[in-house]
């Protein structure tokens, strides 16, 4: 072969790779015009929301806009002792302003946030500064409270000074930066994160071990029962799966409960007396239960499609070379399923570990998960940037475990059907 | 070395799957040690099932099967020690080449040095010799063939099974995988037991051939009996081409007799099946055995009206009306002696009684 490649013309002369180039163009613009409504769909349902989260939880900026003199004036202050008159003036411009405009409501949830008594002292403040003398204001905000002089309080409204913080993700992990700007823990009886996490991902794995021992054989009956009957089969596996969610949590709420049909059942067989009924509910044991239950088609599915595409004559061919019907299911018929294993439990996973519907209802104190702090925070303190933190460190948790099982398994061994 | 007559011995076997029909019907079949015995039938006809009987994945309803005179109903398929090739191969597509023909011997607790022994002469037999680590899915339909039929021979098993084996490969592959698979079992004098529907691969690689249909063995013997003797008009029709005449015994003697035909004409045919006057009959004549303008004097000599000229190179199908029978095949060796053979010609064409035989009416 010559060493340098020869430009191959077509019969108009044009280089044809240019003219390649042209003839694809308009498909290639075809192609994309198609996928254009999709793109902007994904674009403005997910890619903008998560960036909108992402920001979020990291803008801090209400505060900082809402005391621009104060932390102009702190910009000095080196925060060991009180702060100088300055700073004290400043803030009491700042606030007298926001209570003019009738603002100050925000600010003191928000300082709250960071340090519990404030909400109160700031009311304190609103009502006595209207009686505010000129001048010295530091010694007049100090005798609205005894709090007014704690500089712990002054340091707490320094570090919301920062337009942007990370400060809610060690929140999210039970952690702050303390007064000395270092990285704490918080103290142990307060780290209900952790536990929640902790939970979340116990709760994760178990429901899909669960859920993989009670698929695996219900997907293989289905794939090698005669049409007829996998067919009802079938039906009766997808049957709870058309079913409301918030349906099905509610039966289960109706078995599980003490009084309940599962409970009546064990003290008619005799295995617990009446008296002592085990609480079933609202604990760790129906979130276990109704997430099973819910998520098991999920695994099934999966599992019958890859199942279905193995050839009987595997494991007979497996059994007439020696092998015993053990023997050729552990090393002919379960490898060919593990890229099913793997689709089914990525799947039952990362659902499990958001899931929120069944953990509220049936969960109860030690049966929530993660998900339903994120919700607290959406609904009940509207604590927006931290219930955004949380939901992008479960979304990094979840990318994280896809990271590792595409390093351990391979992704493109993954069969979803 | 005095081989085993009945090595396998189906003792009227009997099998039904709903207990209803009975796909197998009083199966009595010996297959003796190192031959090549191939079930022939169309599909439904039990052929398999009596495969699978054999291999332990199905269990007779009614009977025994004895493999080296030891009954093997009970016994499971991994303890039969038979190697099987299947119809699409049925390679572990998770494993080399290698690790799908050291299965049988990793089972059987076989050494390493034995194991790459065995594997490397069993990839040598199939001249394979080298692929040792690719995937089976690296390979082509014919390579795939060879795998799977080296595998079951790895473990030198005493009866190789092989179900349809080149049904998935094309035309010329599965001729030269035919004389492949001939001469492997020549060479090394293992029992075979072959299920196909292609009379030609039948023909072509058996020992004996039993033919099945509904469930019985219609006739077993040599291929060249098969051809030229079939013992009922189900053979006649199945194995090679046919021309047949219905009619009814009007005269028997010890080897001939005379069939009027439901088109009144009178024909001399050699009763095989039939036994008294007055029987129904159906007489079964090969296309070659019949020839046009004969020299030589022949029995039953009629003429008939060519209705199709098919040209196939080294001879010429010829597709004629005659005593009735619209459907009369002749085949026509291509000389320059046959050249008036055209469109709605009237033709000689003469056979002799021998080759006419007069078989069940069906």
């Amino acid at each position: 072969m010559s060493s340098e490649t020869k430009k191959i013309l077509t019969t108009d002369g044009i280089p044809l790779e240019e003219s390649l180039k042209k003839a694809e163009k308009k498909n290639k613009l075809k192609a994309f015009l198609l996928v254009c409504p999709l793109l902007l769909f994904l674009i403005i349902t997910y890619v903008f929301p998560i960036g909108d989260m992402l920001f979020r939880s990291i803008d801090d900026r209400m505060v900082t806009d809402m005391l621009p003199k104060t932390y102009k004036a702190m910009e000095k202050w080196d925060g060991k002792d009180l702060p100088d008159e300055e700073v004290f003036k400043a803030f009491y411009l700042d606030y007298k302003k926001l209570v003019e405009e009738k603002t100050f409501g925000k600010l003191a949830t928000q300082l709250n946030y960071e340090k519990n008594g404030f909400k109160s002292i700031l009311k304190k403040l609103k009502r006595k500064m209207k009686k505010f003398e000129e001048g010295n204001y530091k010694e007049q905000i100090m005798g609205v409270h005894k709090r007014w002089a704690n500089v712990e309080y002054w340091r707490a409204l320094k570090r919301r000074a920062p337009a942007y913080s990370y400060s809610k993700y060690l929140k999210g992990v039970d952690m702050y930066e303390n007064e000395d700007g270092k990285i704490v823990q918080v103290p142990e009886d307060r780290r209900v994160h952790k536990i929640l996490w902790v939970r979340t991902v116990e709760v994760a794995f178990f429901v899909t071990v669960l859920c993989f021992l009670m698929a695996y054989p219900i997907a293989h009956l289905l794939a090698t029962l005669p049409m007829k009957y996998s067919n009802l089969l079938m039906i009766c596996v997808l049957l709870p799966f058309w079913t409301s969610l918030l349906v099905r949590t509610a039966s289960w709420m109706i078995l599980l409960q003490q009084q309940g049909i599962v409970n009546d059942f064990f003290v008619w067989i005799g295995l617990v007396s009446d008296e002592n009924r085990p609480e079933m509910m609202y604990n760790k044991t129906g979130t276990y239960v109704a997430m099973t239950q819910i998520l098991l088609p999920f695994m099934v599915l999966p599992l019958y499609s890859v199942m279905k595409t193995i050839s009987p004559s595997l494991m007979r061919a497996g059994k007439s070379l020696g092998g015993t019907p053990f023997v050729a299911f552990w090393k002919v018929y379960f490898p060919l399923t593990i890229p099913g294993i793997g689709a089914g439990c990525l799947l039952v996973f990362i659902l499990a570990i958001g899931y929120y519907i069944t953990p509220a209802l049936v969960g109860g104190a030690s049966g929530t998960l993660i998900s339903n702090q994120i919700a607290f925070h959406m609904k009940s303190t509207l604590d927006w940037s931290f219930a955004s933190a949380m939901g992008l460190m479960l979304l990094t948790g979840v990318l994280a475990i896809y990271w590792v099982y595409n390093k351990l398994v391979g992704v493109d061994n993954i069969k979803l059907g | 070395m005095s081989k085993n007559s009945q090595f396998v011995k189906f003792d009227k076997v009997d099998k039904s799957y709903d207990g209803k029909v009975l796909v197998v019907k009083d199966l009595n079949l010996d297959i003796a040690e190192g031959e090549f015995i191939t079930m022939l039938g169309p599909s439904g006809s039990g052929k398999t099932t009596c495969l699978m009987m054999l291999a332990g994945f199905e269990t007779p309803t009614n009977g025994e099967i004895y493999l080296d005179s030891n009954p093997i109903s009970n016994i499971p398929p991994h303890k039969r020690g038979i190697g099987m090739v299947f119809q699409n191969y049925a390679l572990f597509p998770h494993m080399t080449v290698y690790e799908n023909l050291a299965f049988p011997l990793r089972v059987r607790k076989v050494s390493k040095d034995d194991i790459d022994k065995k594997v490397d002469k069993a990839l040598s037999m199939v001249s394979l010799t080298g692929f040792e680590n690719r995937m089976p899915g690296q390979l082509s339909g014919g390579q795939q063939q060879r795998v799977a039929v080296a595998r079951a021979l790895v473990f030198d098993p005493a009866v190789v099974l092989m179900d349809e084996p080149l049904g998935a490969l094309d035309k010329n592959l599965r001729e030269s995988m035919q004389y492949e698979i001939k001469h492997i079992h020549e060479s090394i004098g293992v029992t075979v037991v072959y299920v196909t529907h292609d009379q030609g691969e039948a023909l072509t690689m058996s020992n004996r051939i039993a033919v099945f249909n509904d469930g019985k063995v219609q006739q077993l013997s040599s291929p060249d009996k098969l051809y030229e003797e079939p013992v009922n008009s189900f053979v006649a029709e199945f194995i090679g081409e046919n021309n047949r005449f219905a009619g009814q015994v009007t005269e028997i003697s010890n080897n001939k007799c005379k069939v009027k035909l439901d088109s009144g004409s009178e024909i001399l045919a050699n009763p095989i099946a039939v036994k008294s006057n007055g029987e129904k009959t159906m007489v079964s004549l090969r296309p070659e055995r019949a020839l046009i303008n004969s020299k030589e004097k022949m029995e039953n000599n009629f003429k008939g009206k060519i209705e199709e000229v098919i040209y196939h190179g080294d001879h010429t199908r010829v597709r004629l009306d005659l005593l009735g029978n619209k459907e009369f095949i002749l085949k026509v060796p291509n000389s320059s002696a046959n050249m008036e053979i055209k469109l709605g010609n009237q033709i000689n064409v003469s056979w002799n009684s021998f080759d006419a035989r007069a078989l069940d009416p069906k």
